[in-house]
């Protein structure tokens, strides 16, 4: 009847005795409908072993993209390719099945079987395996990933970081090829977050297969990535080492997607790098602000995005200030949206857009032709290619 | 009261459920998971029985079975006798009359089995058959005994079919609705009565297991999706 998948002894070993094979290939375009119009994900990558970090906004098609390595979705045409092997290939019409693609895949739900206990869960891709072998694999990944002592429970009977390390402990106890995760960090504490980062990081050491890890969250970035990929609207733009490619100005697309309501045309004035600062003016009046270090000339043309969440609005001028950016202005005008009033400030020519609760705008008073002061800290300041 | 009647509506029913379960669990597979376009076909051919008069149903039956059609000569020619007015006709006549009360239960049931773990399953390296085996059938238990149930009690109280197909042959045919009827064209209404009442009551205790176990066993999600191919 049913087909076993049959695992080789230990493709730890192979792999490592091969190097460069266990990389990666990735080029894949997909059309398919969505809400606003038709969505196109057109990638090309490699990823070789160790993390590749995925990161972009909702909807930029990380999940789908996964879903067409792991075989969970077919593209439209491309190349999947895992050392050297075709599991995809449009033009050879070759599209090997998800369960025999030996690739791992943490979704973001974790999908652990609520029927199964944490060890039949994490034993569950070893049916090929002789029972006690299976079990000591089972033990010892339980081990790795300390959660030994959780080994009877179900799903439903332990907390959410402990799933998170039970759905991660299955997928490695099979010892695949390649390694997807999405966003399998979210929804933990940073303590939970961080630990689970360093078993991550010990399994990687013995096992070097490429892991293609999906985040939202800048900071998994840095303290993950030996390789980002910034994916935006289904096409990459960017990818290289973290510090270049977050550092860098980004594109204002994605700023607009991560909600940036106050984007200003800006020139750059002068660098200042002993402080890791820069000093732009705002070509729309005569505002000046201290933003964090780009690499970019003086001279020239970026556009600056602030939240209007991260503004502080003072109506004296305020004094022993860490934020660098104390902006003289005035109230325009003053907009309710459900629980957020919405204060619009002329500061010399600029119209800065900035959040207030309602309990804010009655304190202080705020009415239209107030004098203001608009606070901006240095690092509130997100600069982007012009 | 008519034992032997009811000891054959009992067996009657067991032998058909117990079927059921076997030829029930394919189609339900084959319908939650097919991508045909013109699936809503065969589900509704499924579904034809509970809306059709059990006479009509147990006319093609009959015909079908009769030693005029294709089946009906296969079987006389294996066995010496046609399957019209025997047990194992009625079996057959049963198999179809209760299908829909099988097949829908299994078929929402597995359905109802969360897509992630069938994504999940097939990134572990199981064919679409193991995870079904590992994964969705005992995931799928209350939808499993539901239809069991269903069918069974279905089948216990079934008449037009029986009649049709079956006749009236006391120990070989001749299930407890029918023996009910006769029971009131020979004016005996005390007898009818507490046949009537005994068919009333499994068919109630039946039917509180099945809700009971849907009230307190299921923990449903909607929608599936099969990933596999």
């Amino acid at each position: 009847m049913a087909v076993k998948i049959i695992l080789p002894a230990s493709p730890a070993q192979k792999l490592s005795s091969a190097p460069i094979s266990s990389e990666l290939e990735v080029r894949i375009r997909k059309r398919f409908p969505h809400p606003e119009g038709t969505f196109n994900l057109n990638v090309h990558f490699r990823a070789l072993a160790g993390f590749t970090i995925l990161f972009g906004a909702s909807g930029a098609g990380k999940t789908t993209l996964l879903d067409c390595i792991a075989g969970l979705t077919n593209p439209d045409e491309g190349r999947v390719a895992i050392a050297g092997e075709d599991l995809y290939d449009s033009e050879k019409r070759r599209n090997v099945a998800a369960w025999k693609r030996r690739i791992g895949y943490v979704c973001q739900d974790l999908a652990l079987f609520p029927h199964l206990s944490a060890e039949e869960n994490v034993g569950y891709g070893l049916r090929a395996l002789a029972p006690q072998e299976r079990q000591r694999r089972s033990r010892e990944i339980l081990n790795t990933f300390r959660i030994d002592h959780l080994r009877a429970r179900r799903p439903s009977q332990i907390s959410g970081g402990e799933r998170q390390r039970v759905a991660l402990a299955r997928t490695l106890a099979t010892q695949p090829l390649a390694l997807l995760l999405d966003e399998p960090l979210a929804a933990l504490d940073l303590p939970t977050k961080s630990s689970l980062v360093r078993d991550l990081r010990k399994w990687n050491q013995d096992h070097r297969v490429p892991i293609l890890f999906v985040t939202h969250n800048q900071d998994e970035v840095f303290a993950l990535g030996d390789e980002v990929i910034i994916l935006d609207a289904g096409r990459i733009i960017a990818q290289g080492q973290p510090h270049e490619v977050m550092r860098a100005p980004r594109l204002e697309t994605v700023a607009q997607l991560s909600g940036f309501e106050n984007i200003f045309d800006a020139s750059v004035l002068a660098l200042h790098e002993d402080r890791g600062t820069m000093t732009c003016h705002l070509r729309s009046g005569t505002v000046e602000l201290e933003t964090p270090l780009v690499r970019a000339e003086v001279g020239s043309h970026l556009k600056v995005g602030v939240r209007a969440g991260d503004l502080l609005l003072a109506t004296e001028s305020p004094r022993g200030l860490s934020a660098r950016n104390v902006l003289p202005g005035t109230i325009r005008r003053l907009v309710q949206r459900d629980v957020i009033v919405s204060a619009l400030v002329d500061c010399g020519g600029s119209e800065f857009d900035v959040h207030l609760t309602l309990a804010a705008r009655d304190a202080l008073q705020l009415a239209p032709g107030n004098k203001v002061w608009v606070v901006v800290k240095t690092h509130s300041c997100h600069l982007m290619r012009a | 009261m008519n034992w032997e009647a009811f000891w054959l509506t009992v067996r009657l029913a067991a032998i058909v459920s117990a079927l059921l379960i076997v030829i029930g669990i394919p189609i339900a597979y084959w319908l939650t998971y097919s991508r045909w376009r013109f699936k809503f076909l065969v589900e509704a051919a499924v579904a034809l029985p509970i809306v059709l008069p059990p006479t009509v149903l147990g006319f093609y039956v009959l015909v079908a079975l009769g030693s005029r059609s294709p089946i009906g000569r296969w079987w006389e020619s294996l066995t010496g006798h046609t399957l019209a007015f025997t047990f194992e006709g009625l079996v057959i006549g049963s198999l179809l009359y209760s299908l829909p009360f099988a097949v829908q239960p299994f078929a929402a049931s597995f359905g109802a089995v969360d897509s992630s773990l069938l994504r999940a399953s097939a990134s572990l390296g199981h064919s679409p058959l193991q995870t079904f085996r590992r994964i969705v059938l005992p995931l799928s238990k209350a939808g499993l005994v539901t239809g069991f149930t269903l069918s069974f009690a279905h089948t216990l109280g079934e008449f037009g079919v029986v009649l049709m197909v079956g006749g009236n042959i006391p120990g070989v045919t001749r299930t407890i609705s029918i023996d009910i009827y006769d029971q009131v064209q020979a004016a005996n209404y005390s007898g009818a009565n507490l046949t009537a009442l005994l068919l009333l009551v499994i068919s109630f205790l039946l039917l509180s297991v099945v809700f009971g176990l849907n009230r307190f066993g299921a923990n449903r999600r909607p929608s599936a999706v099969a990933p596999w191919r």
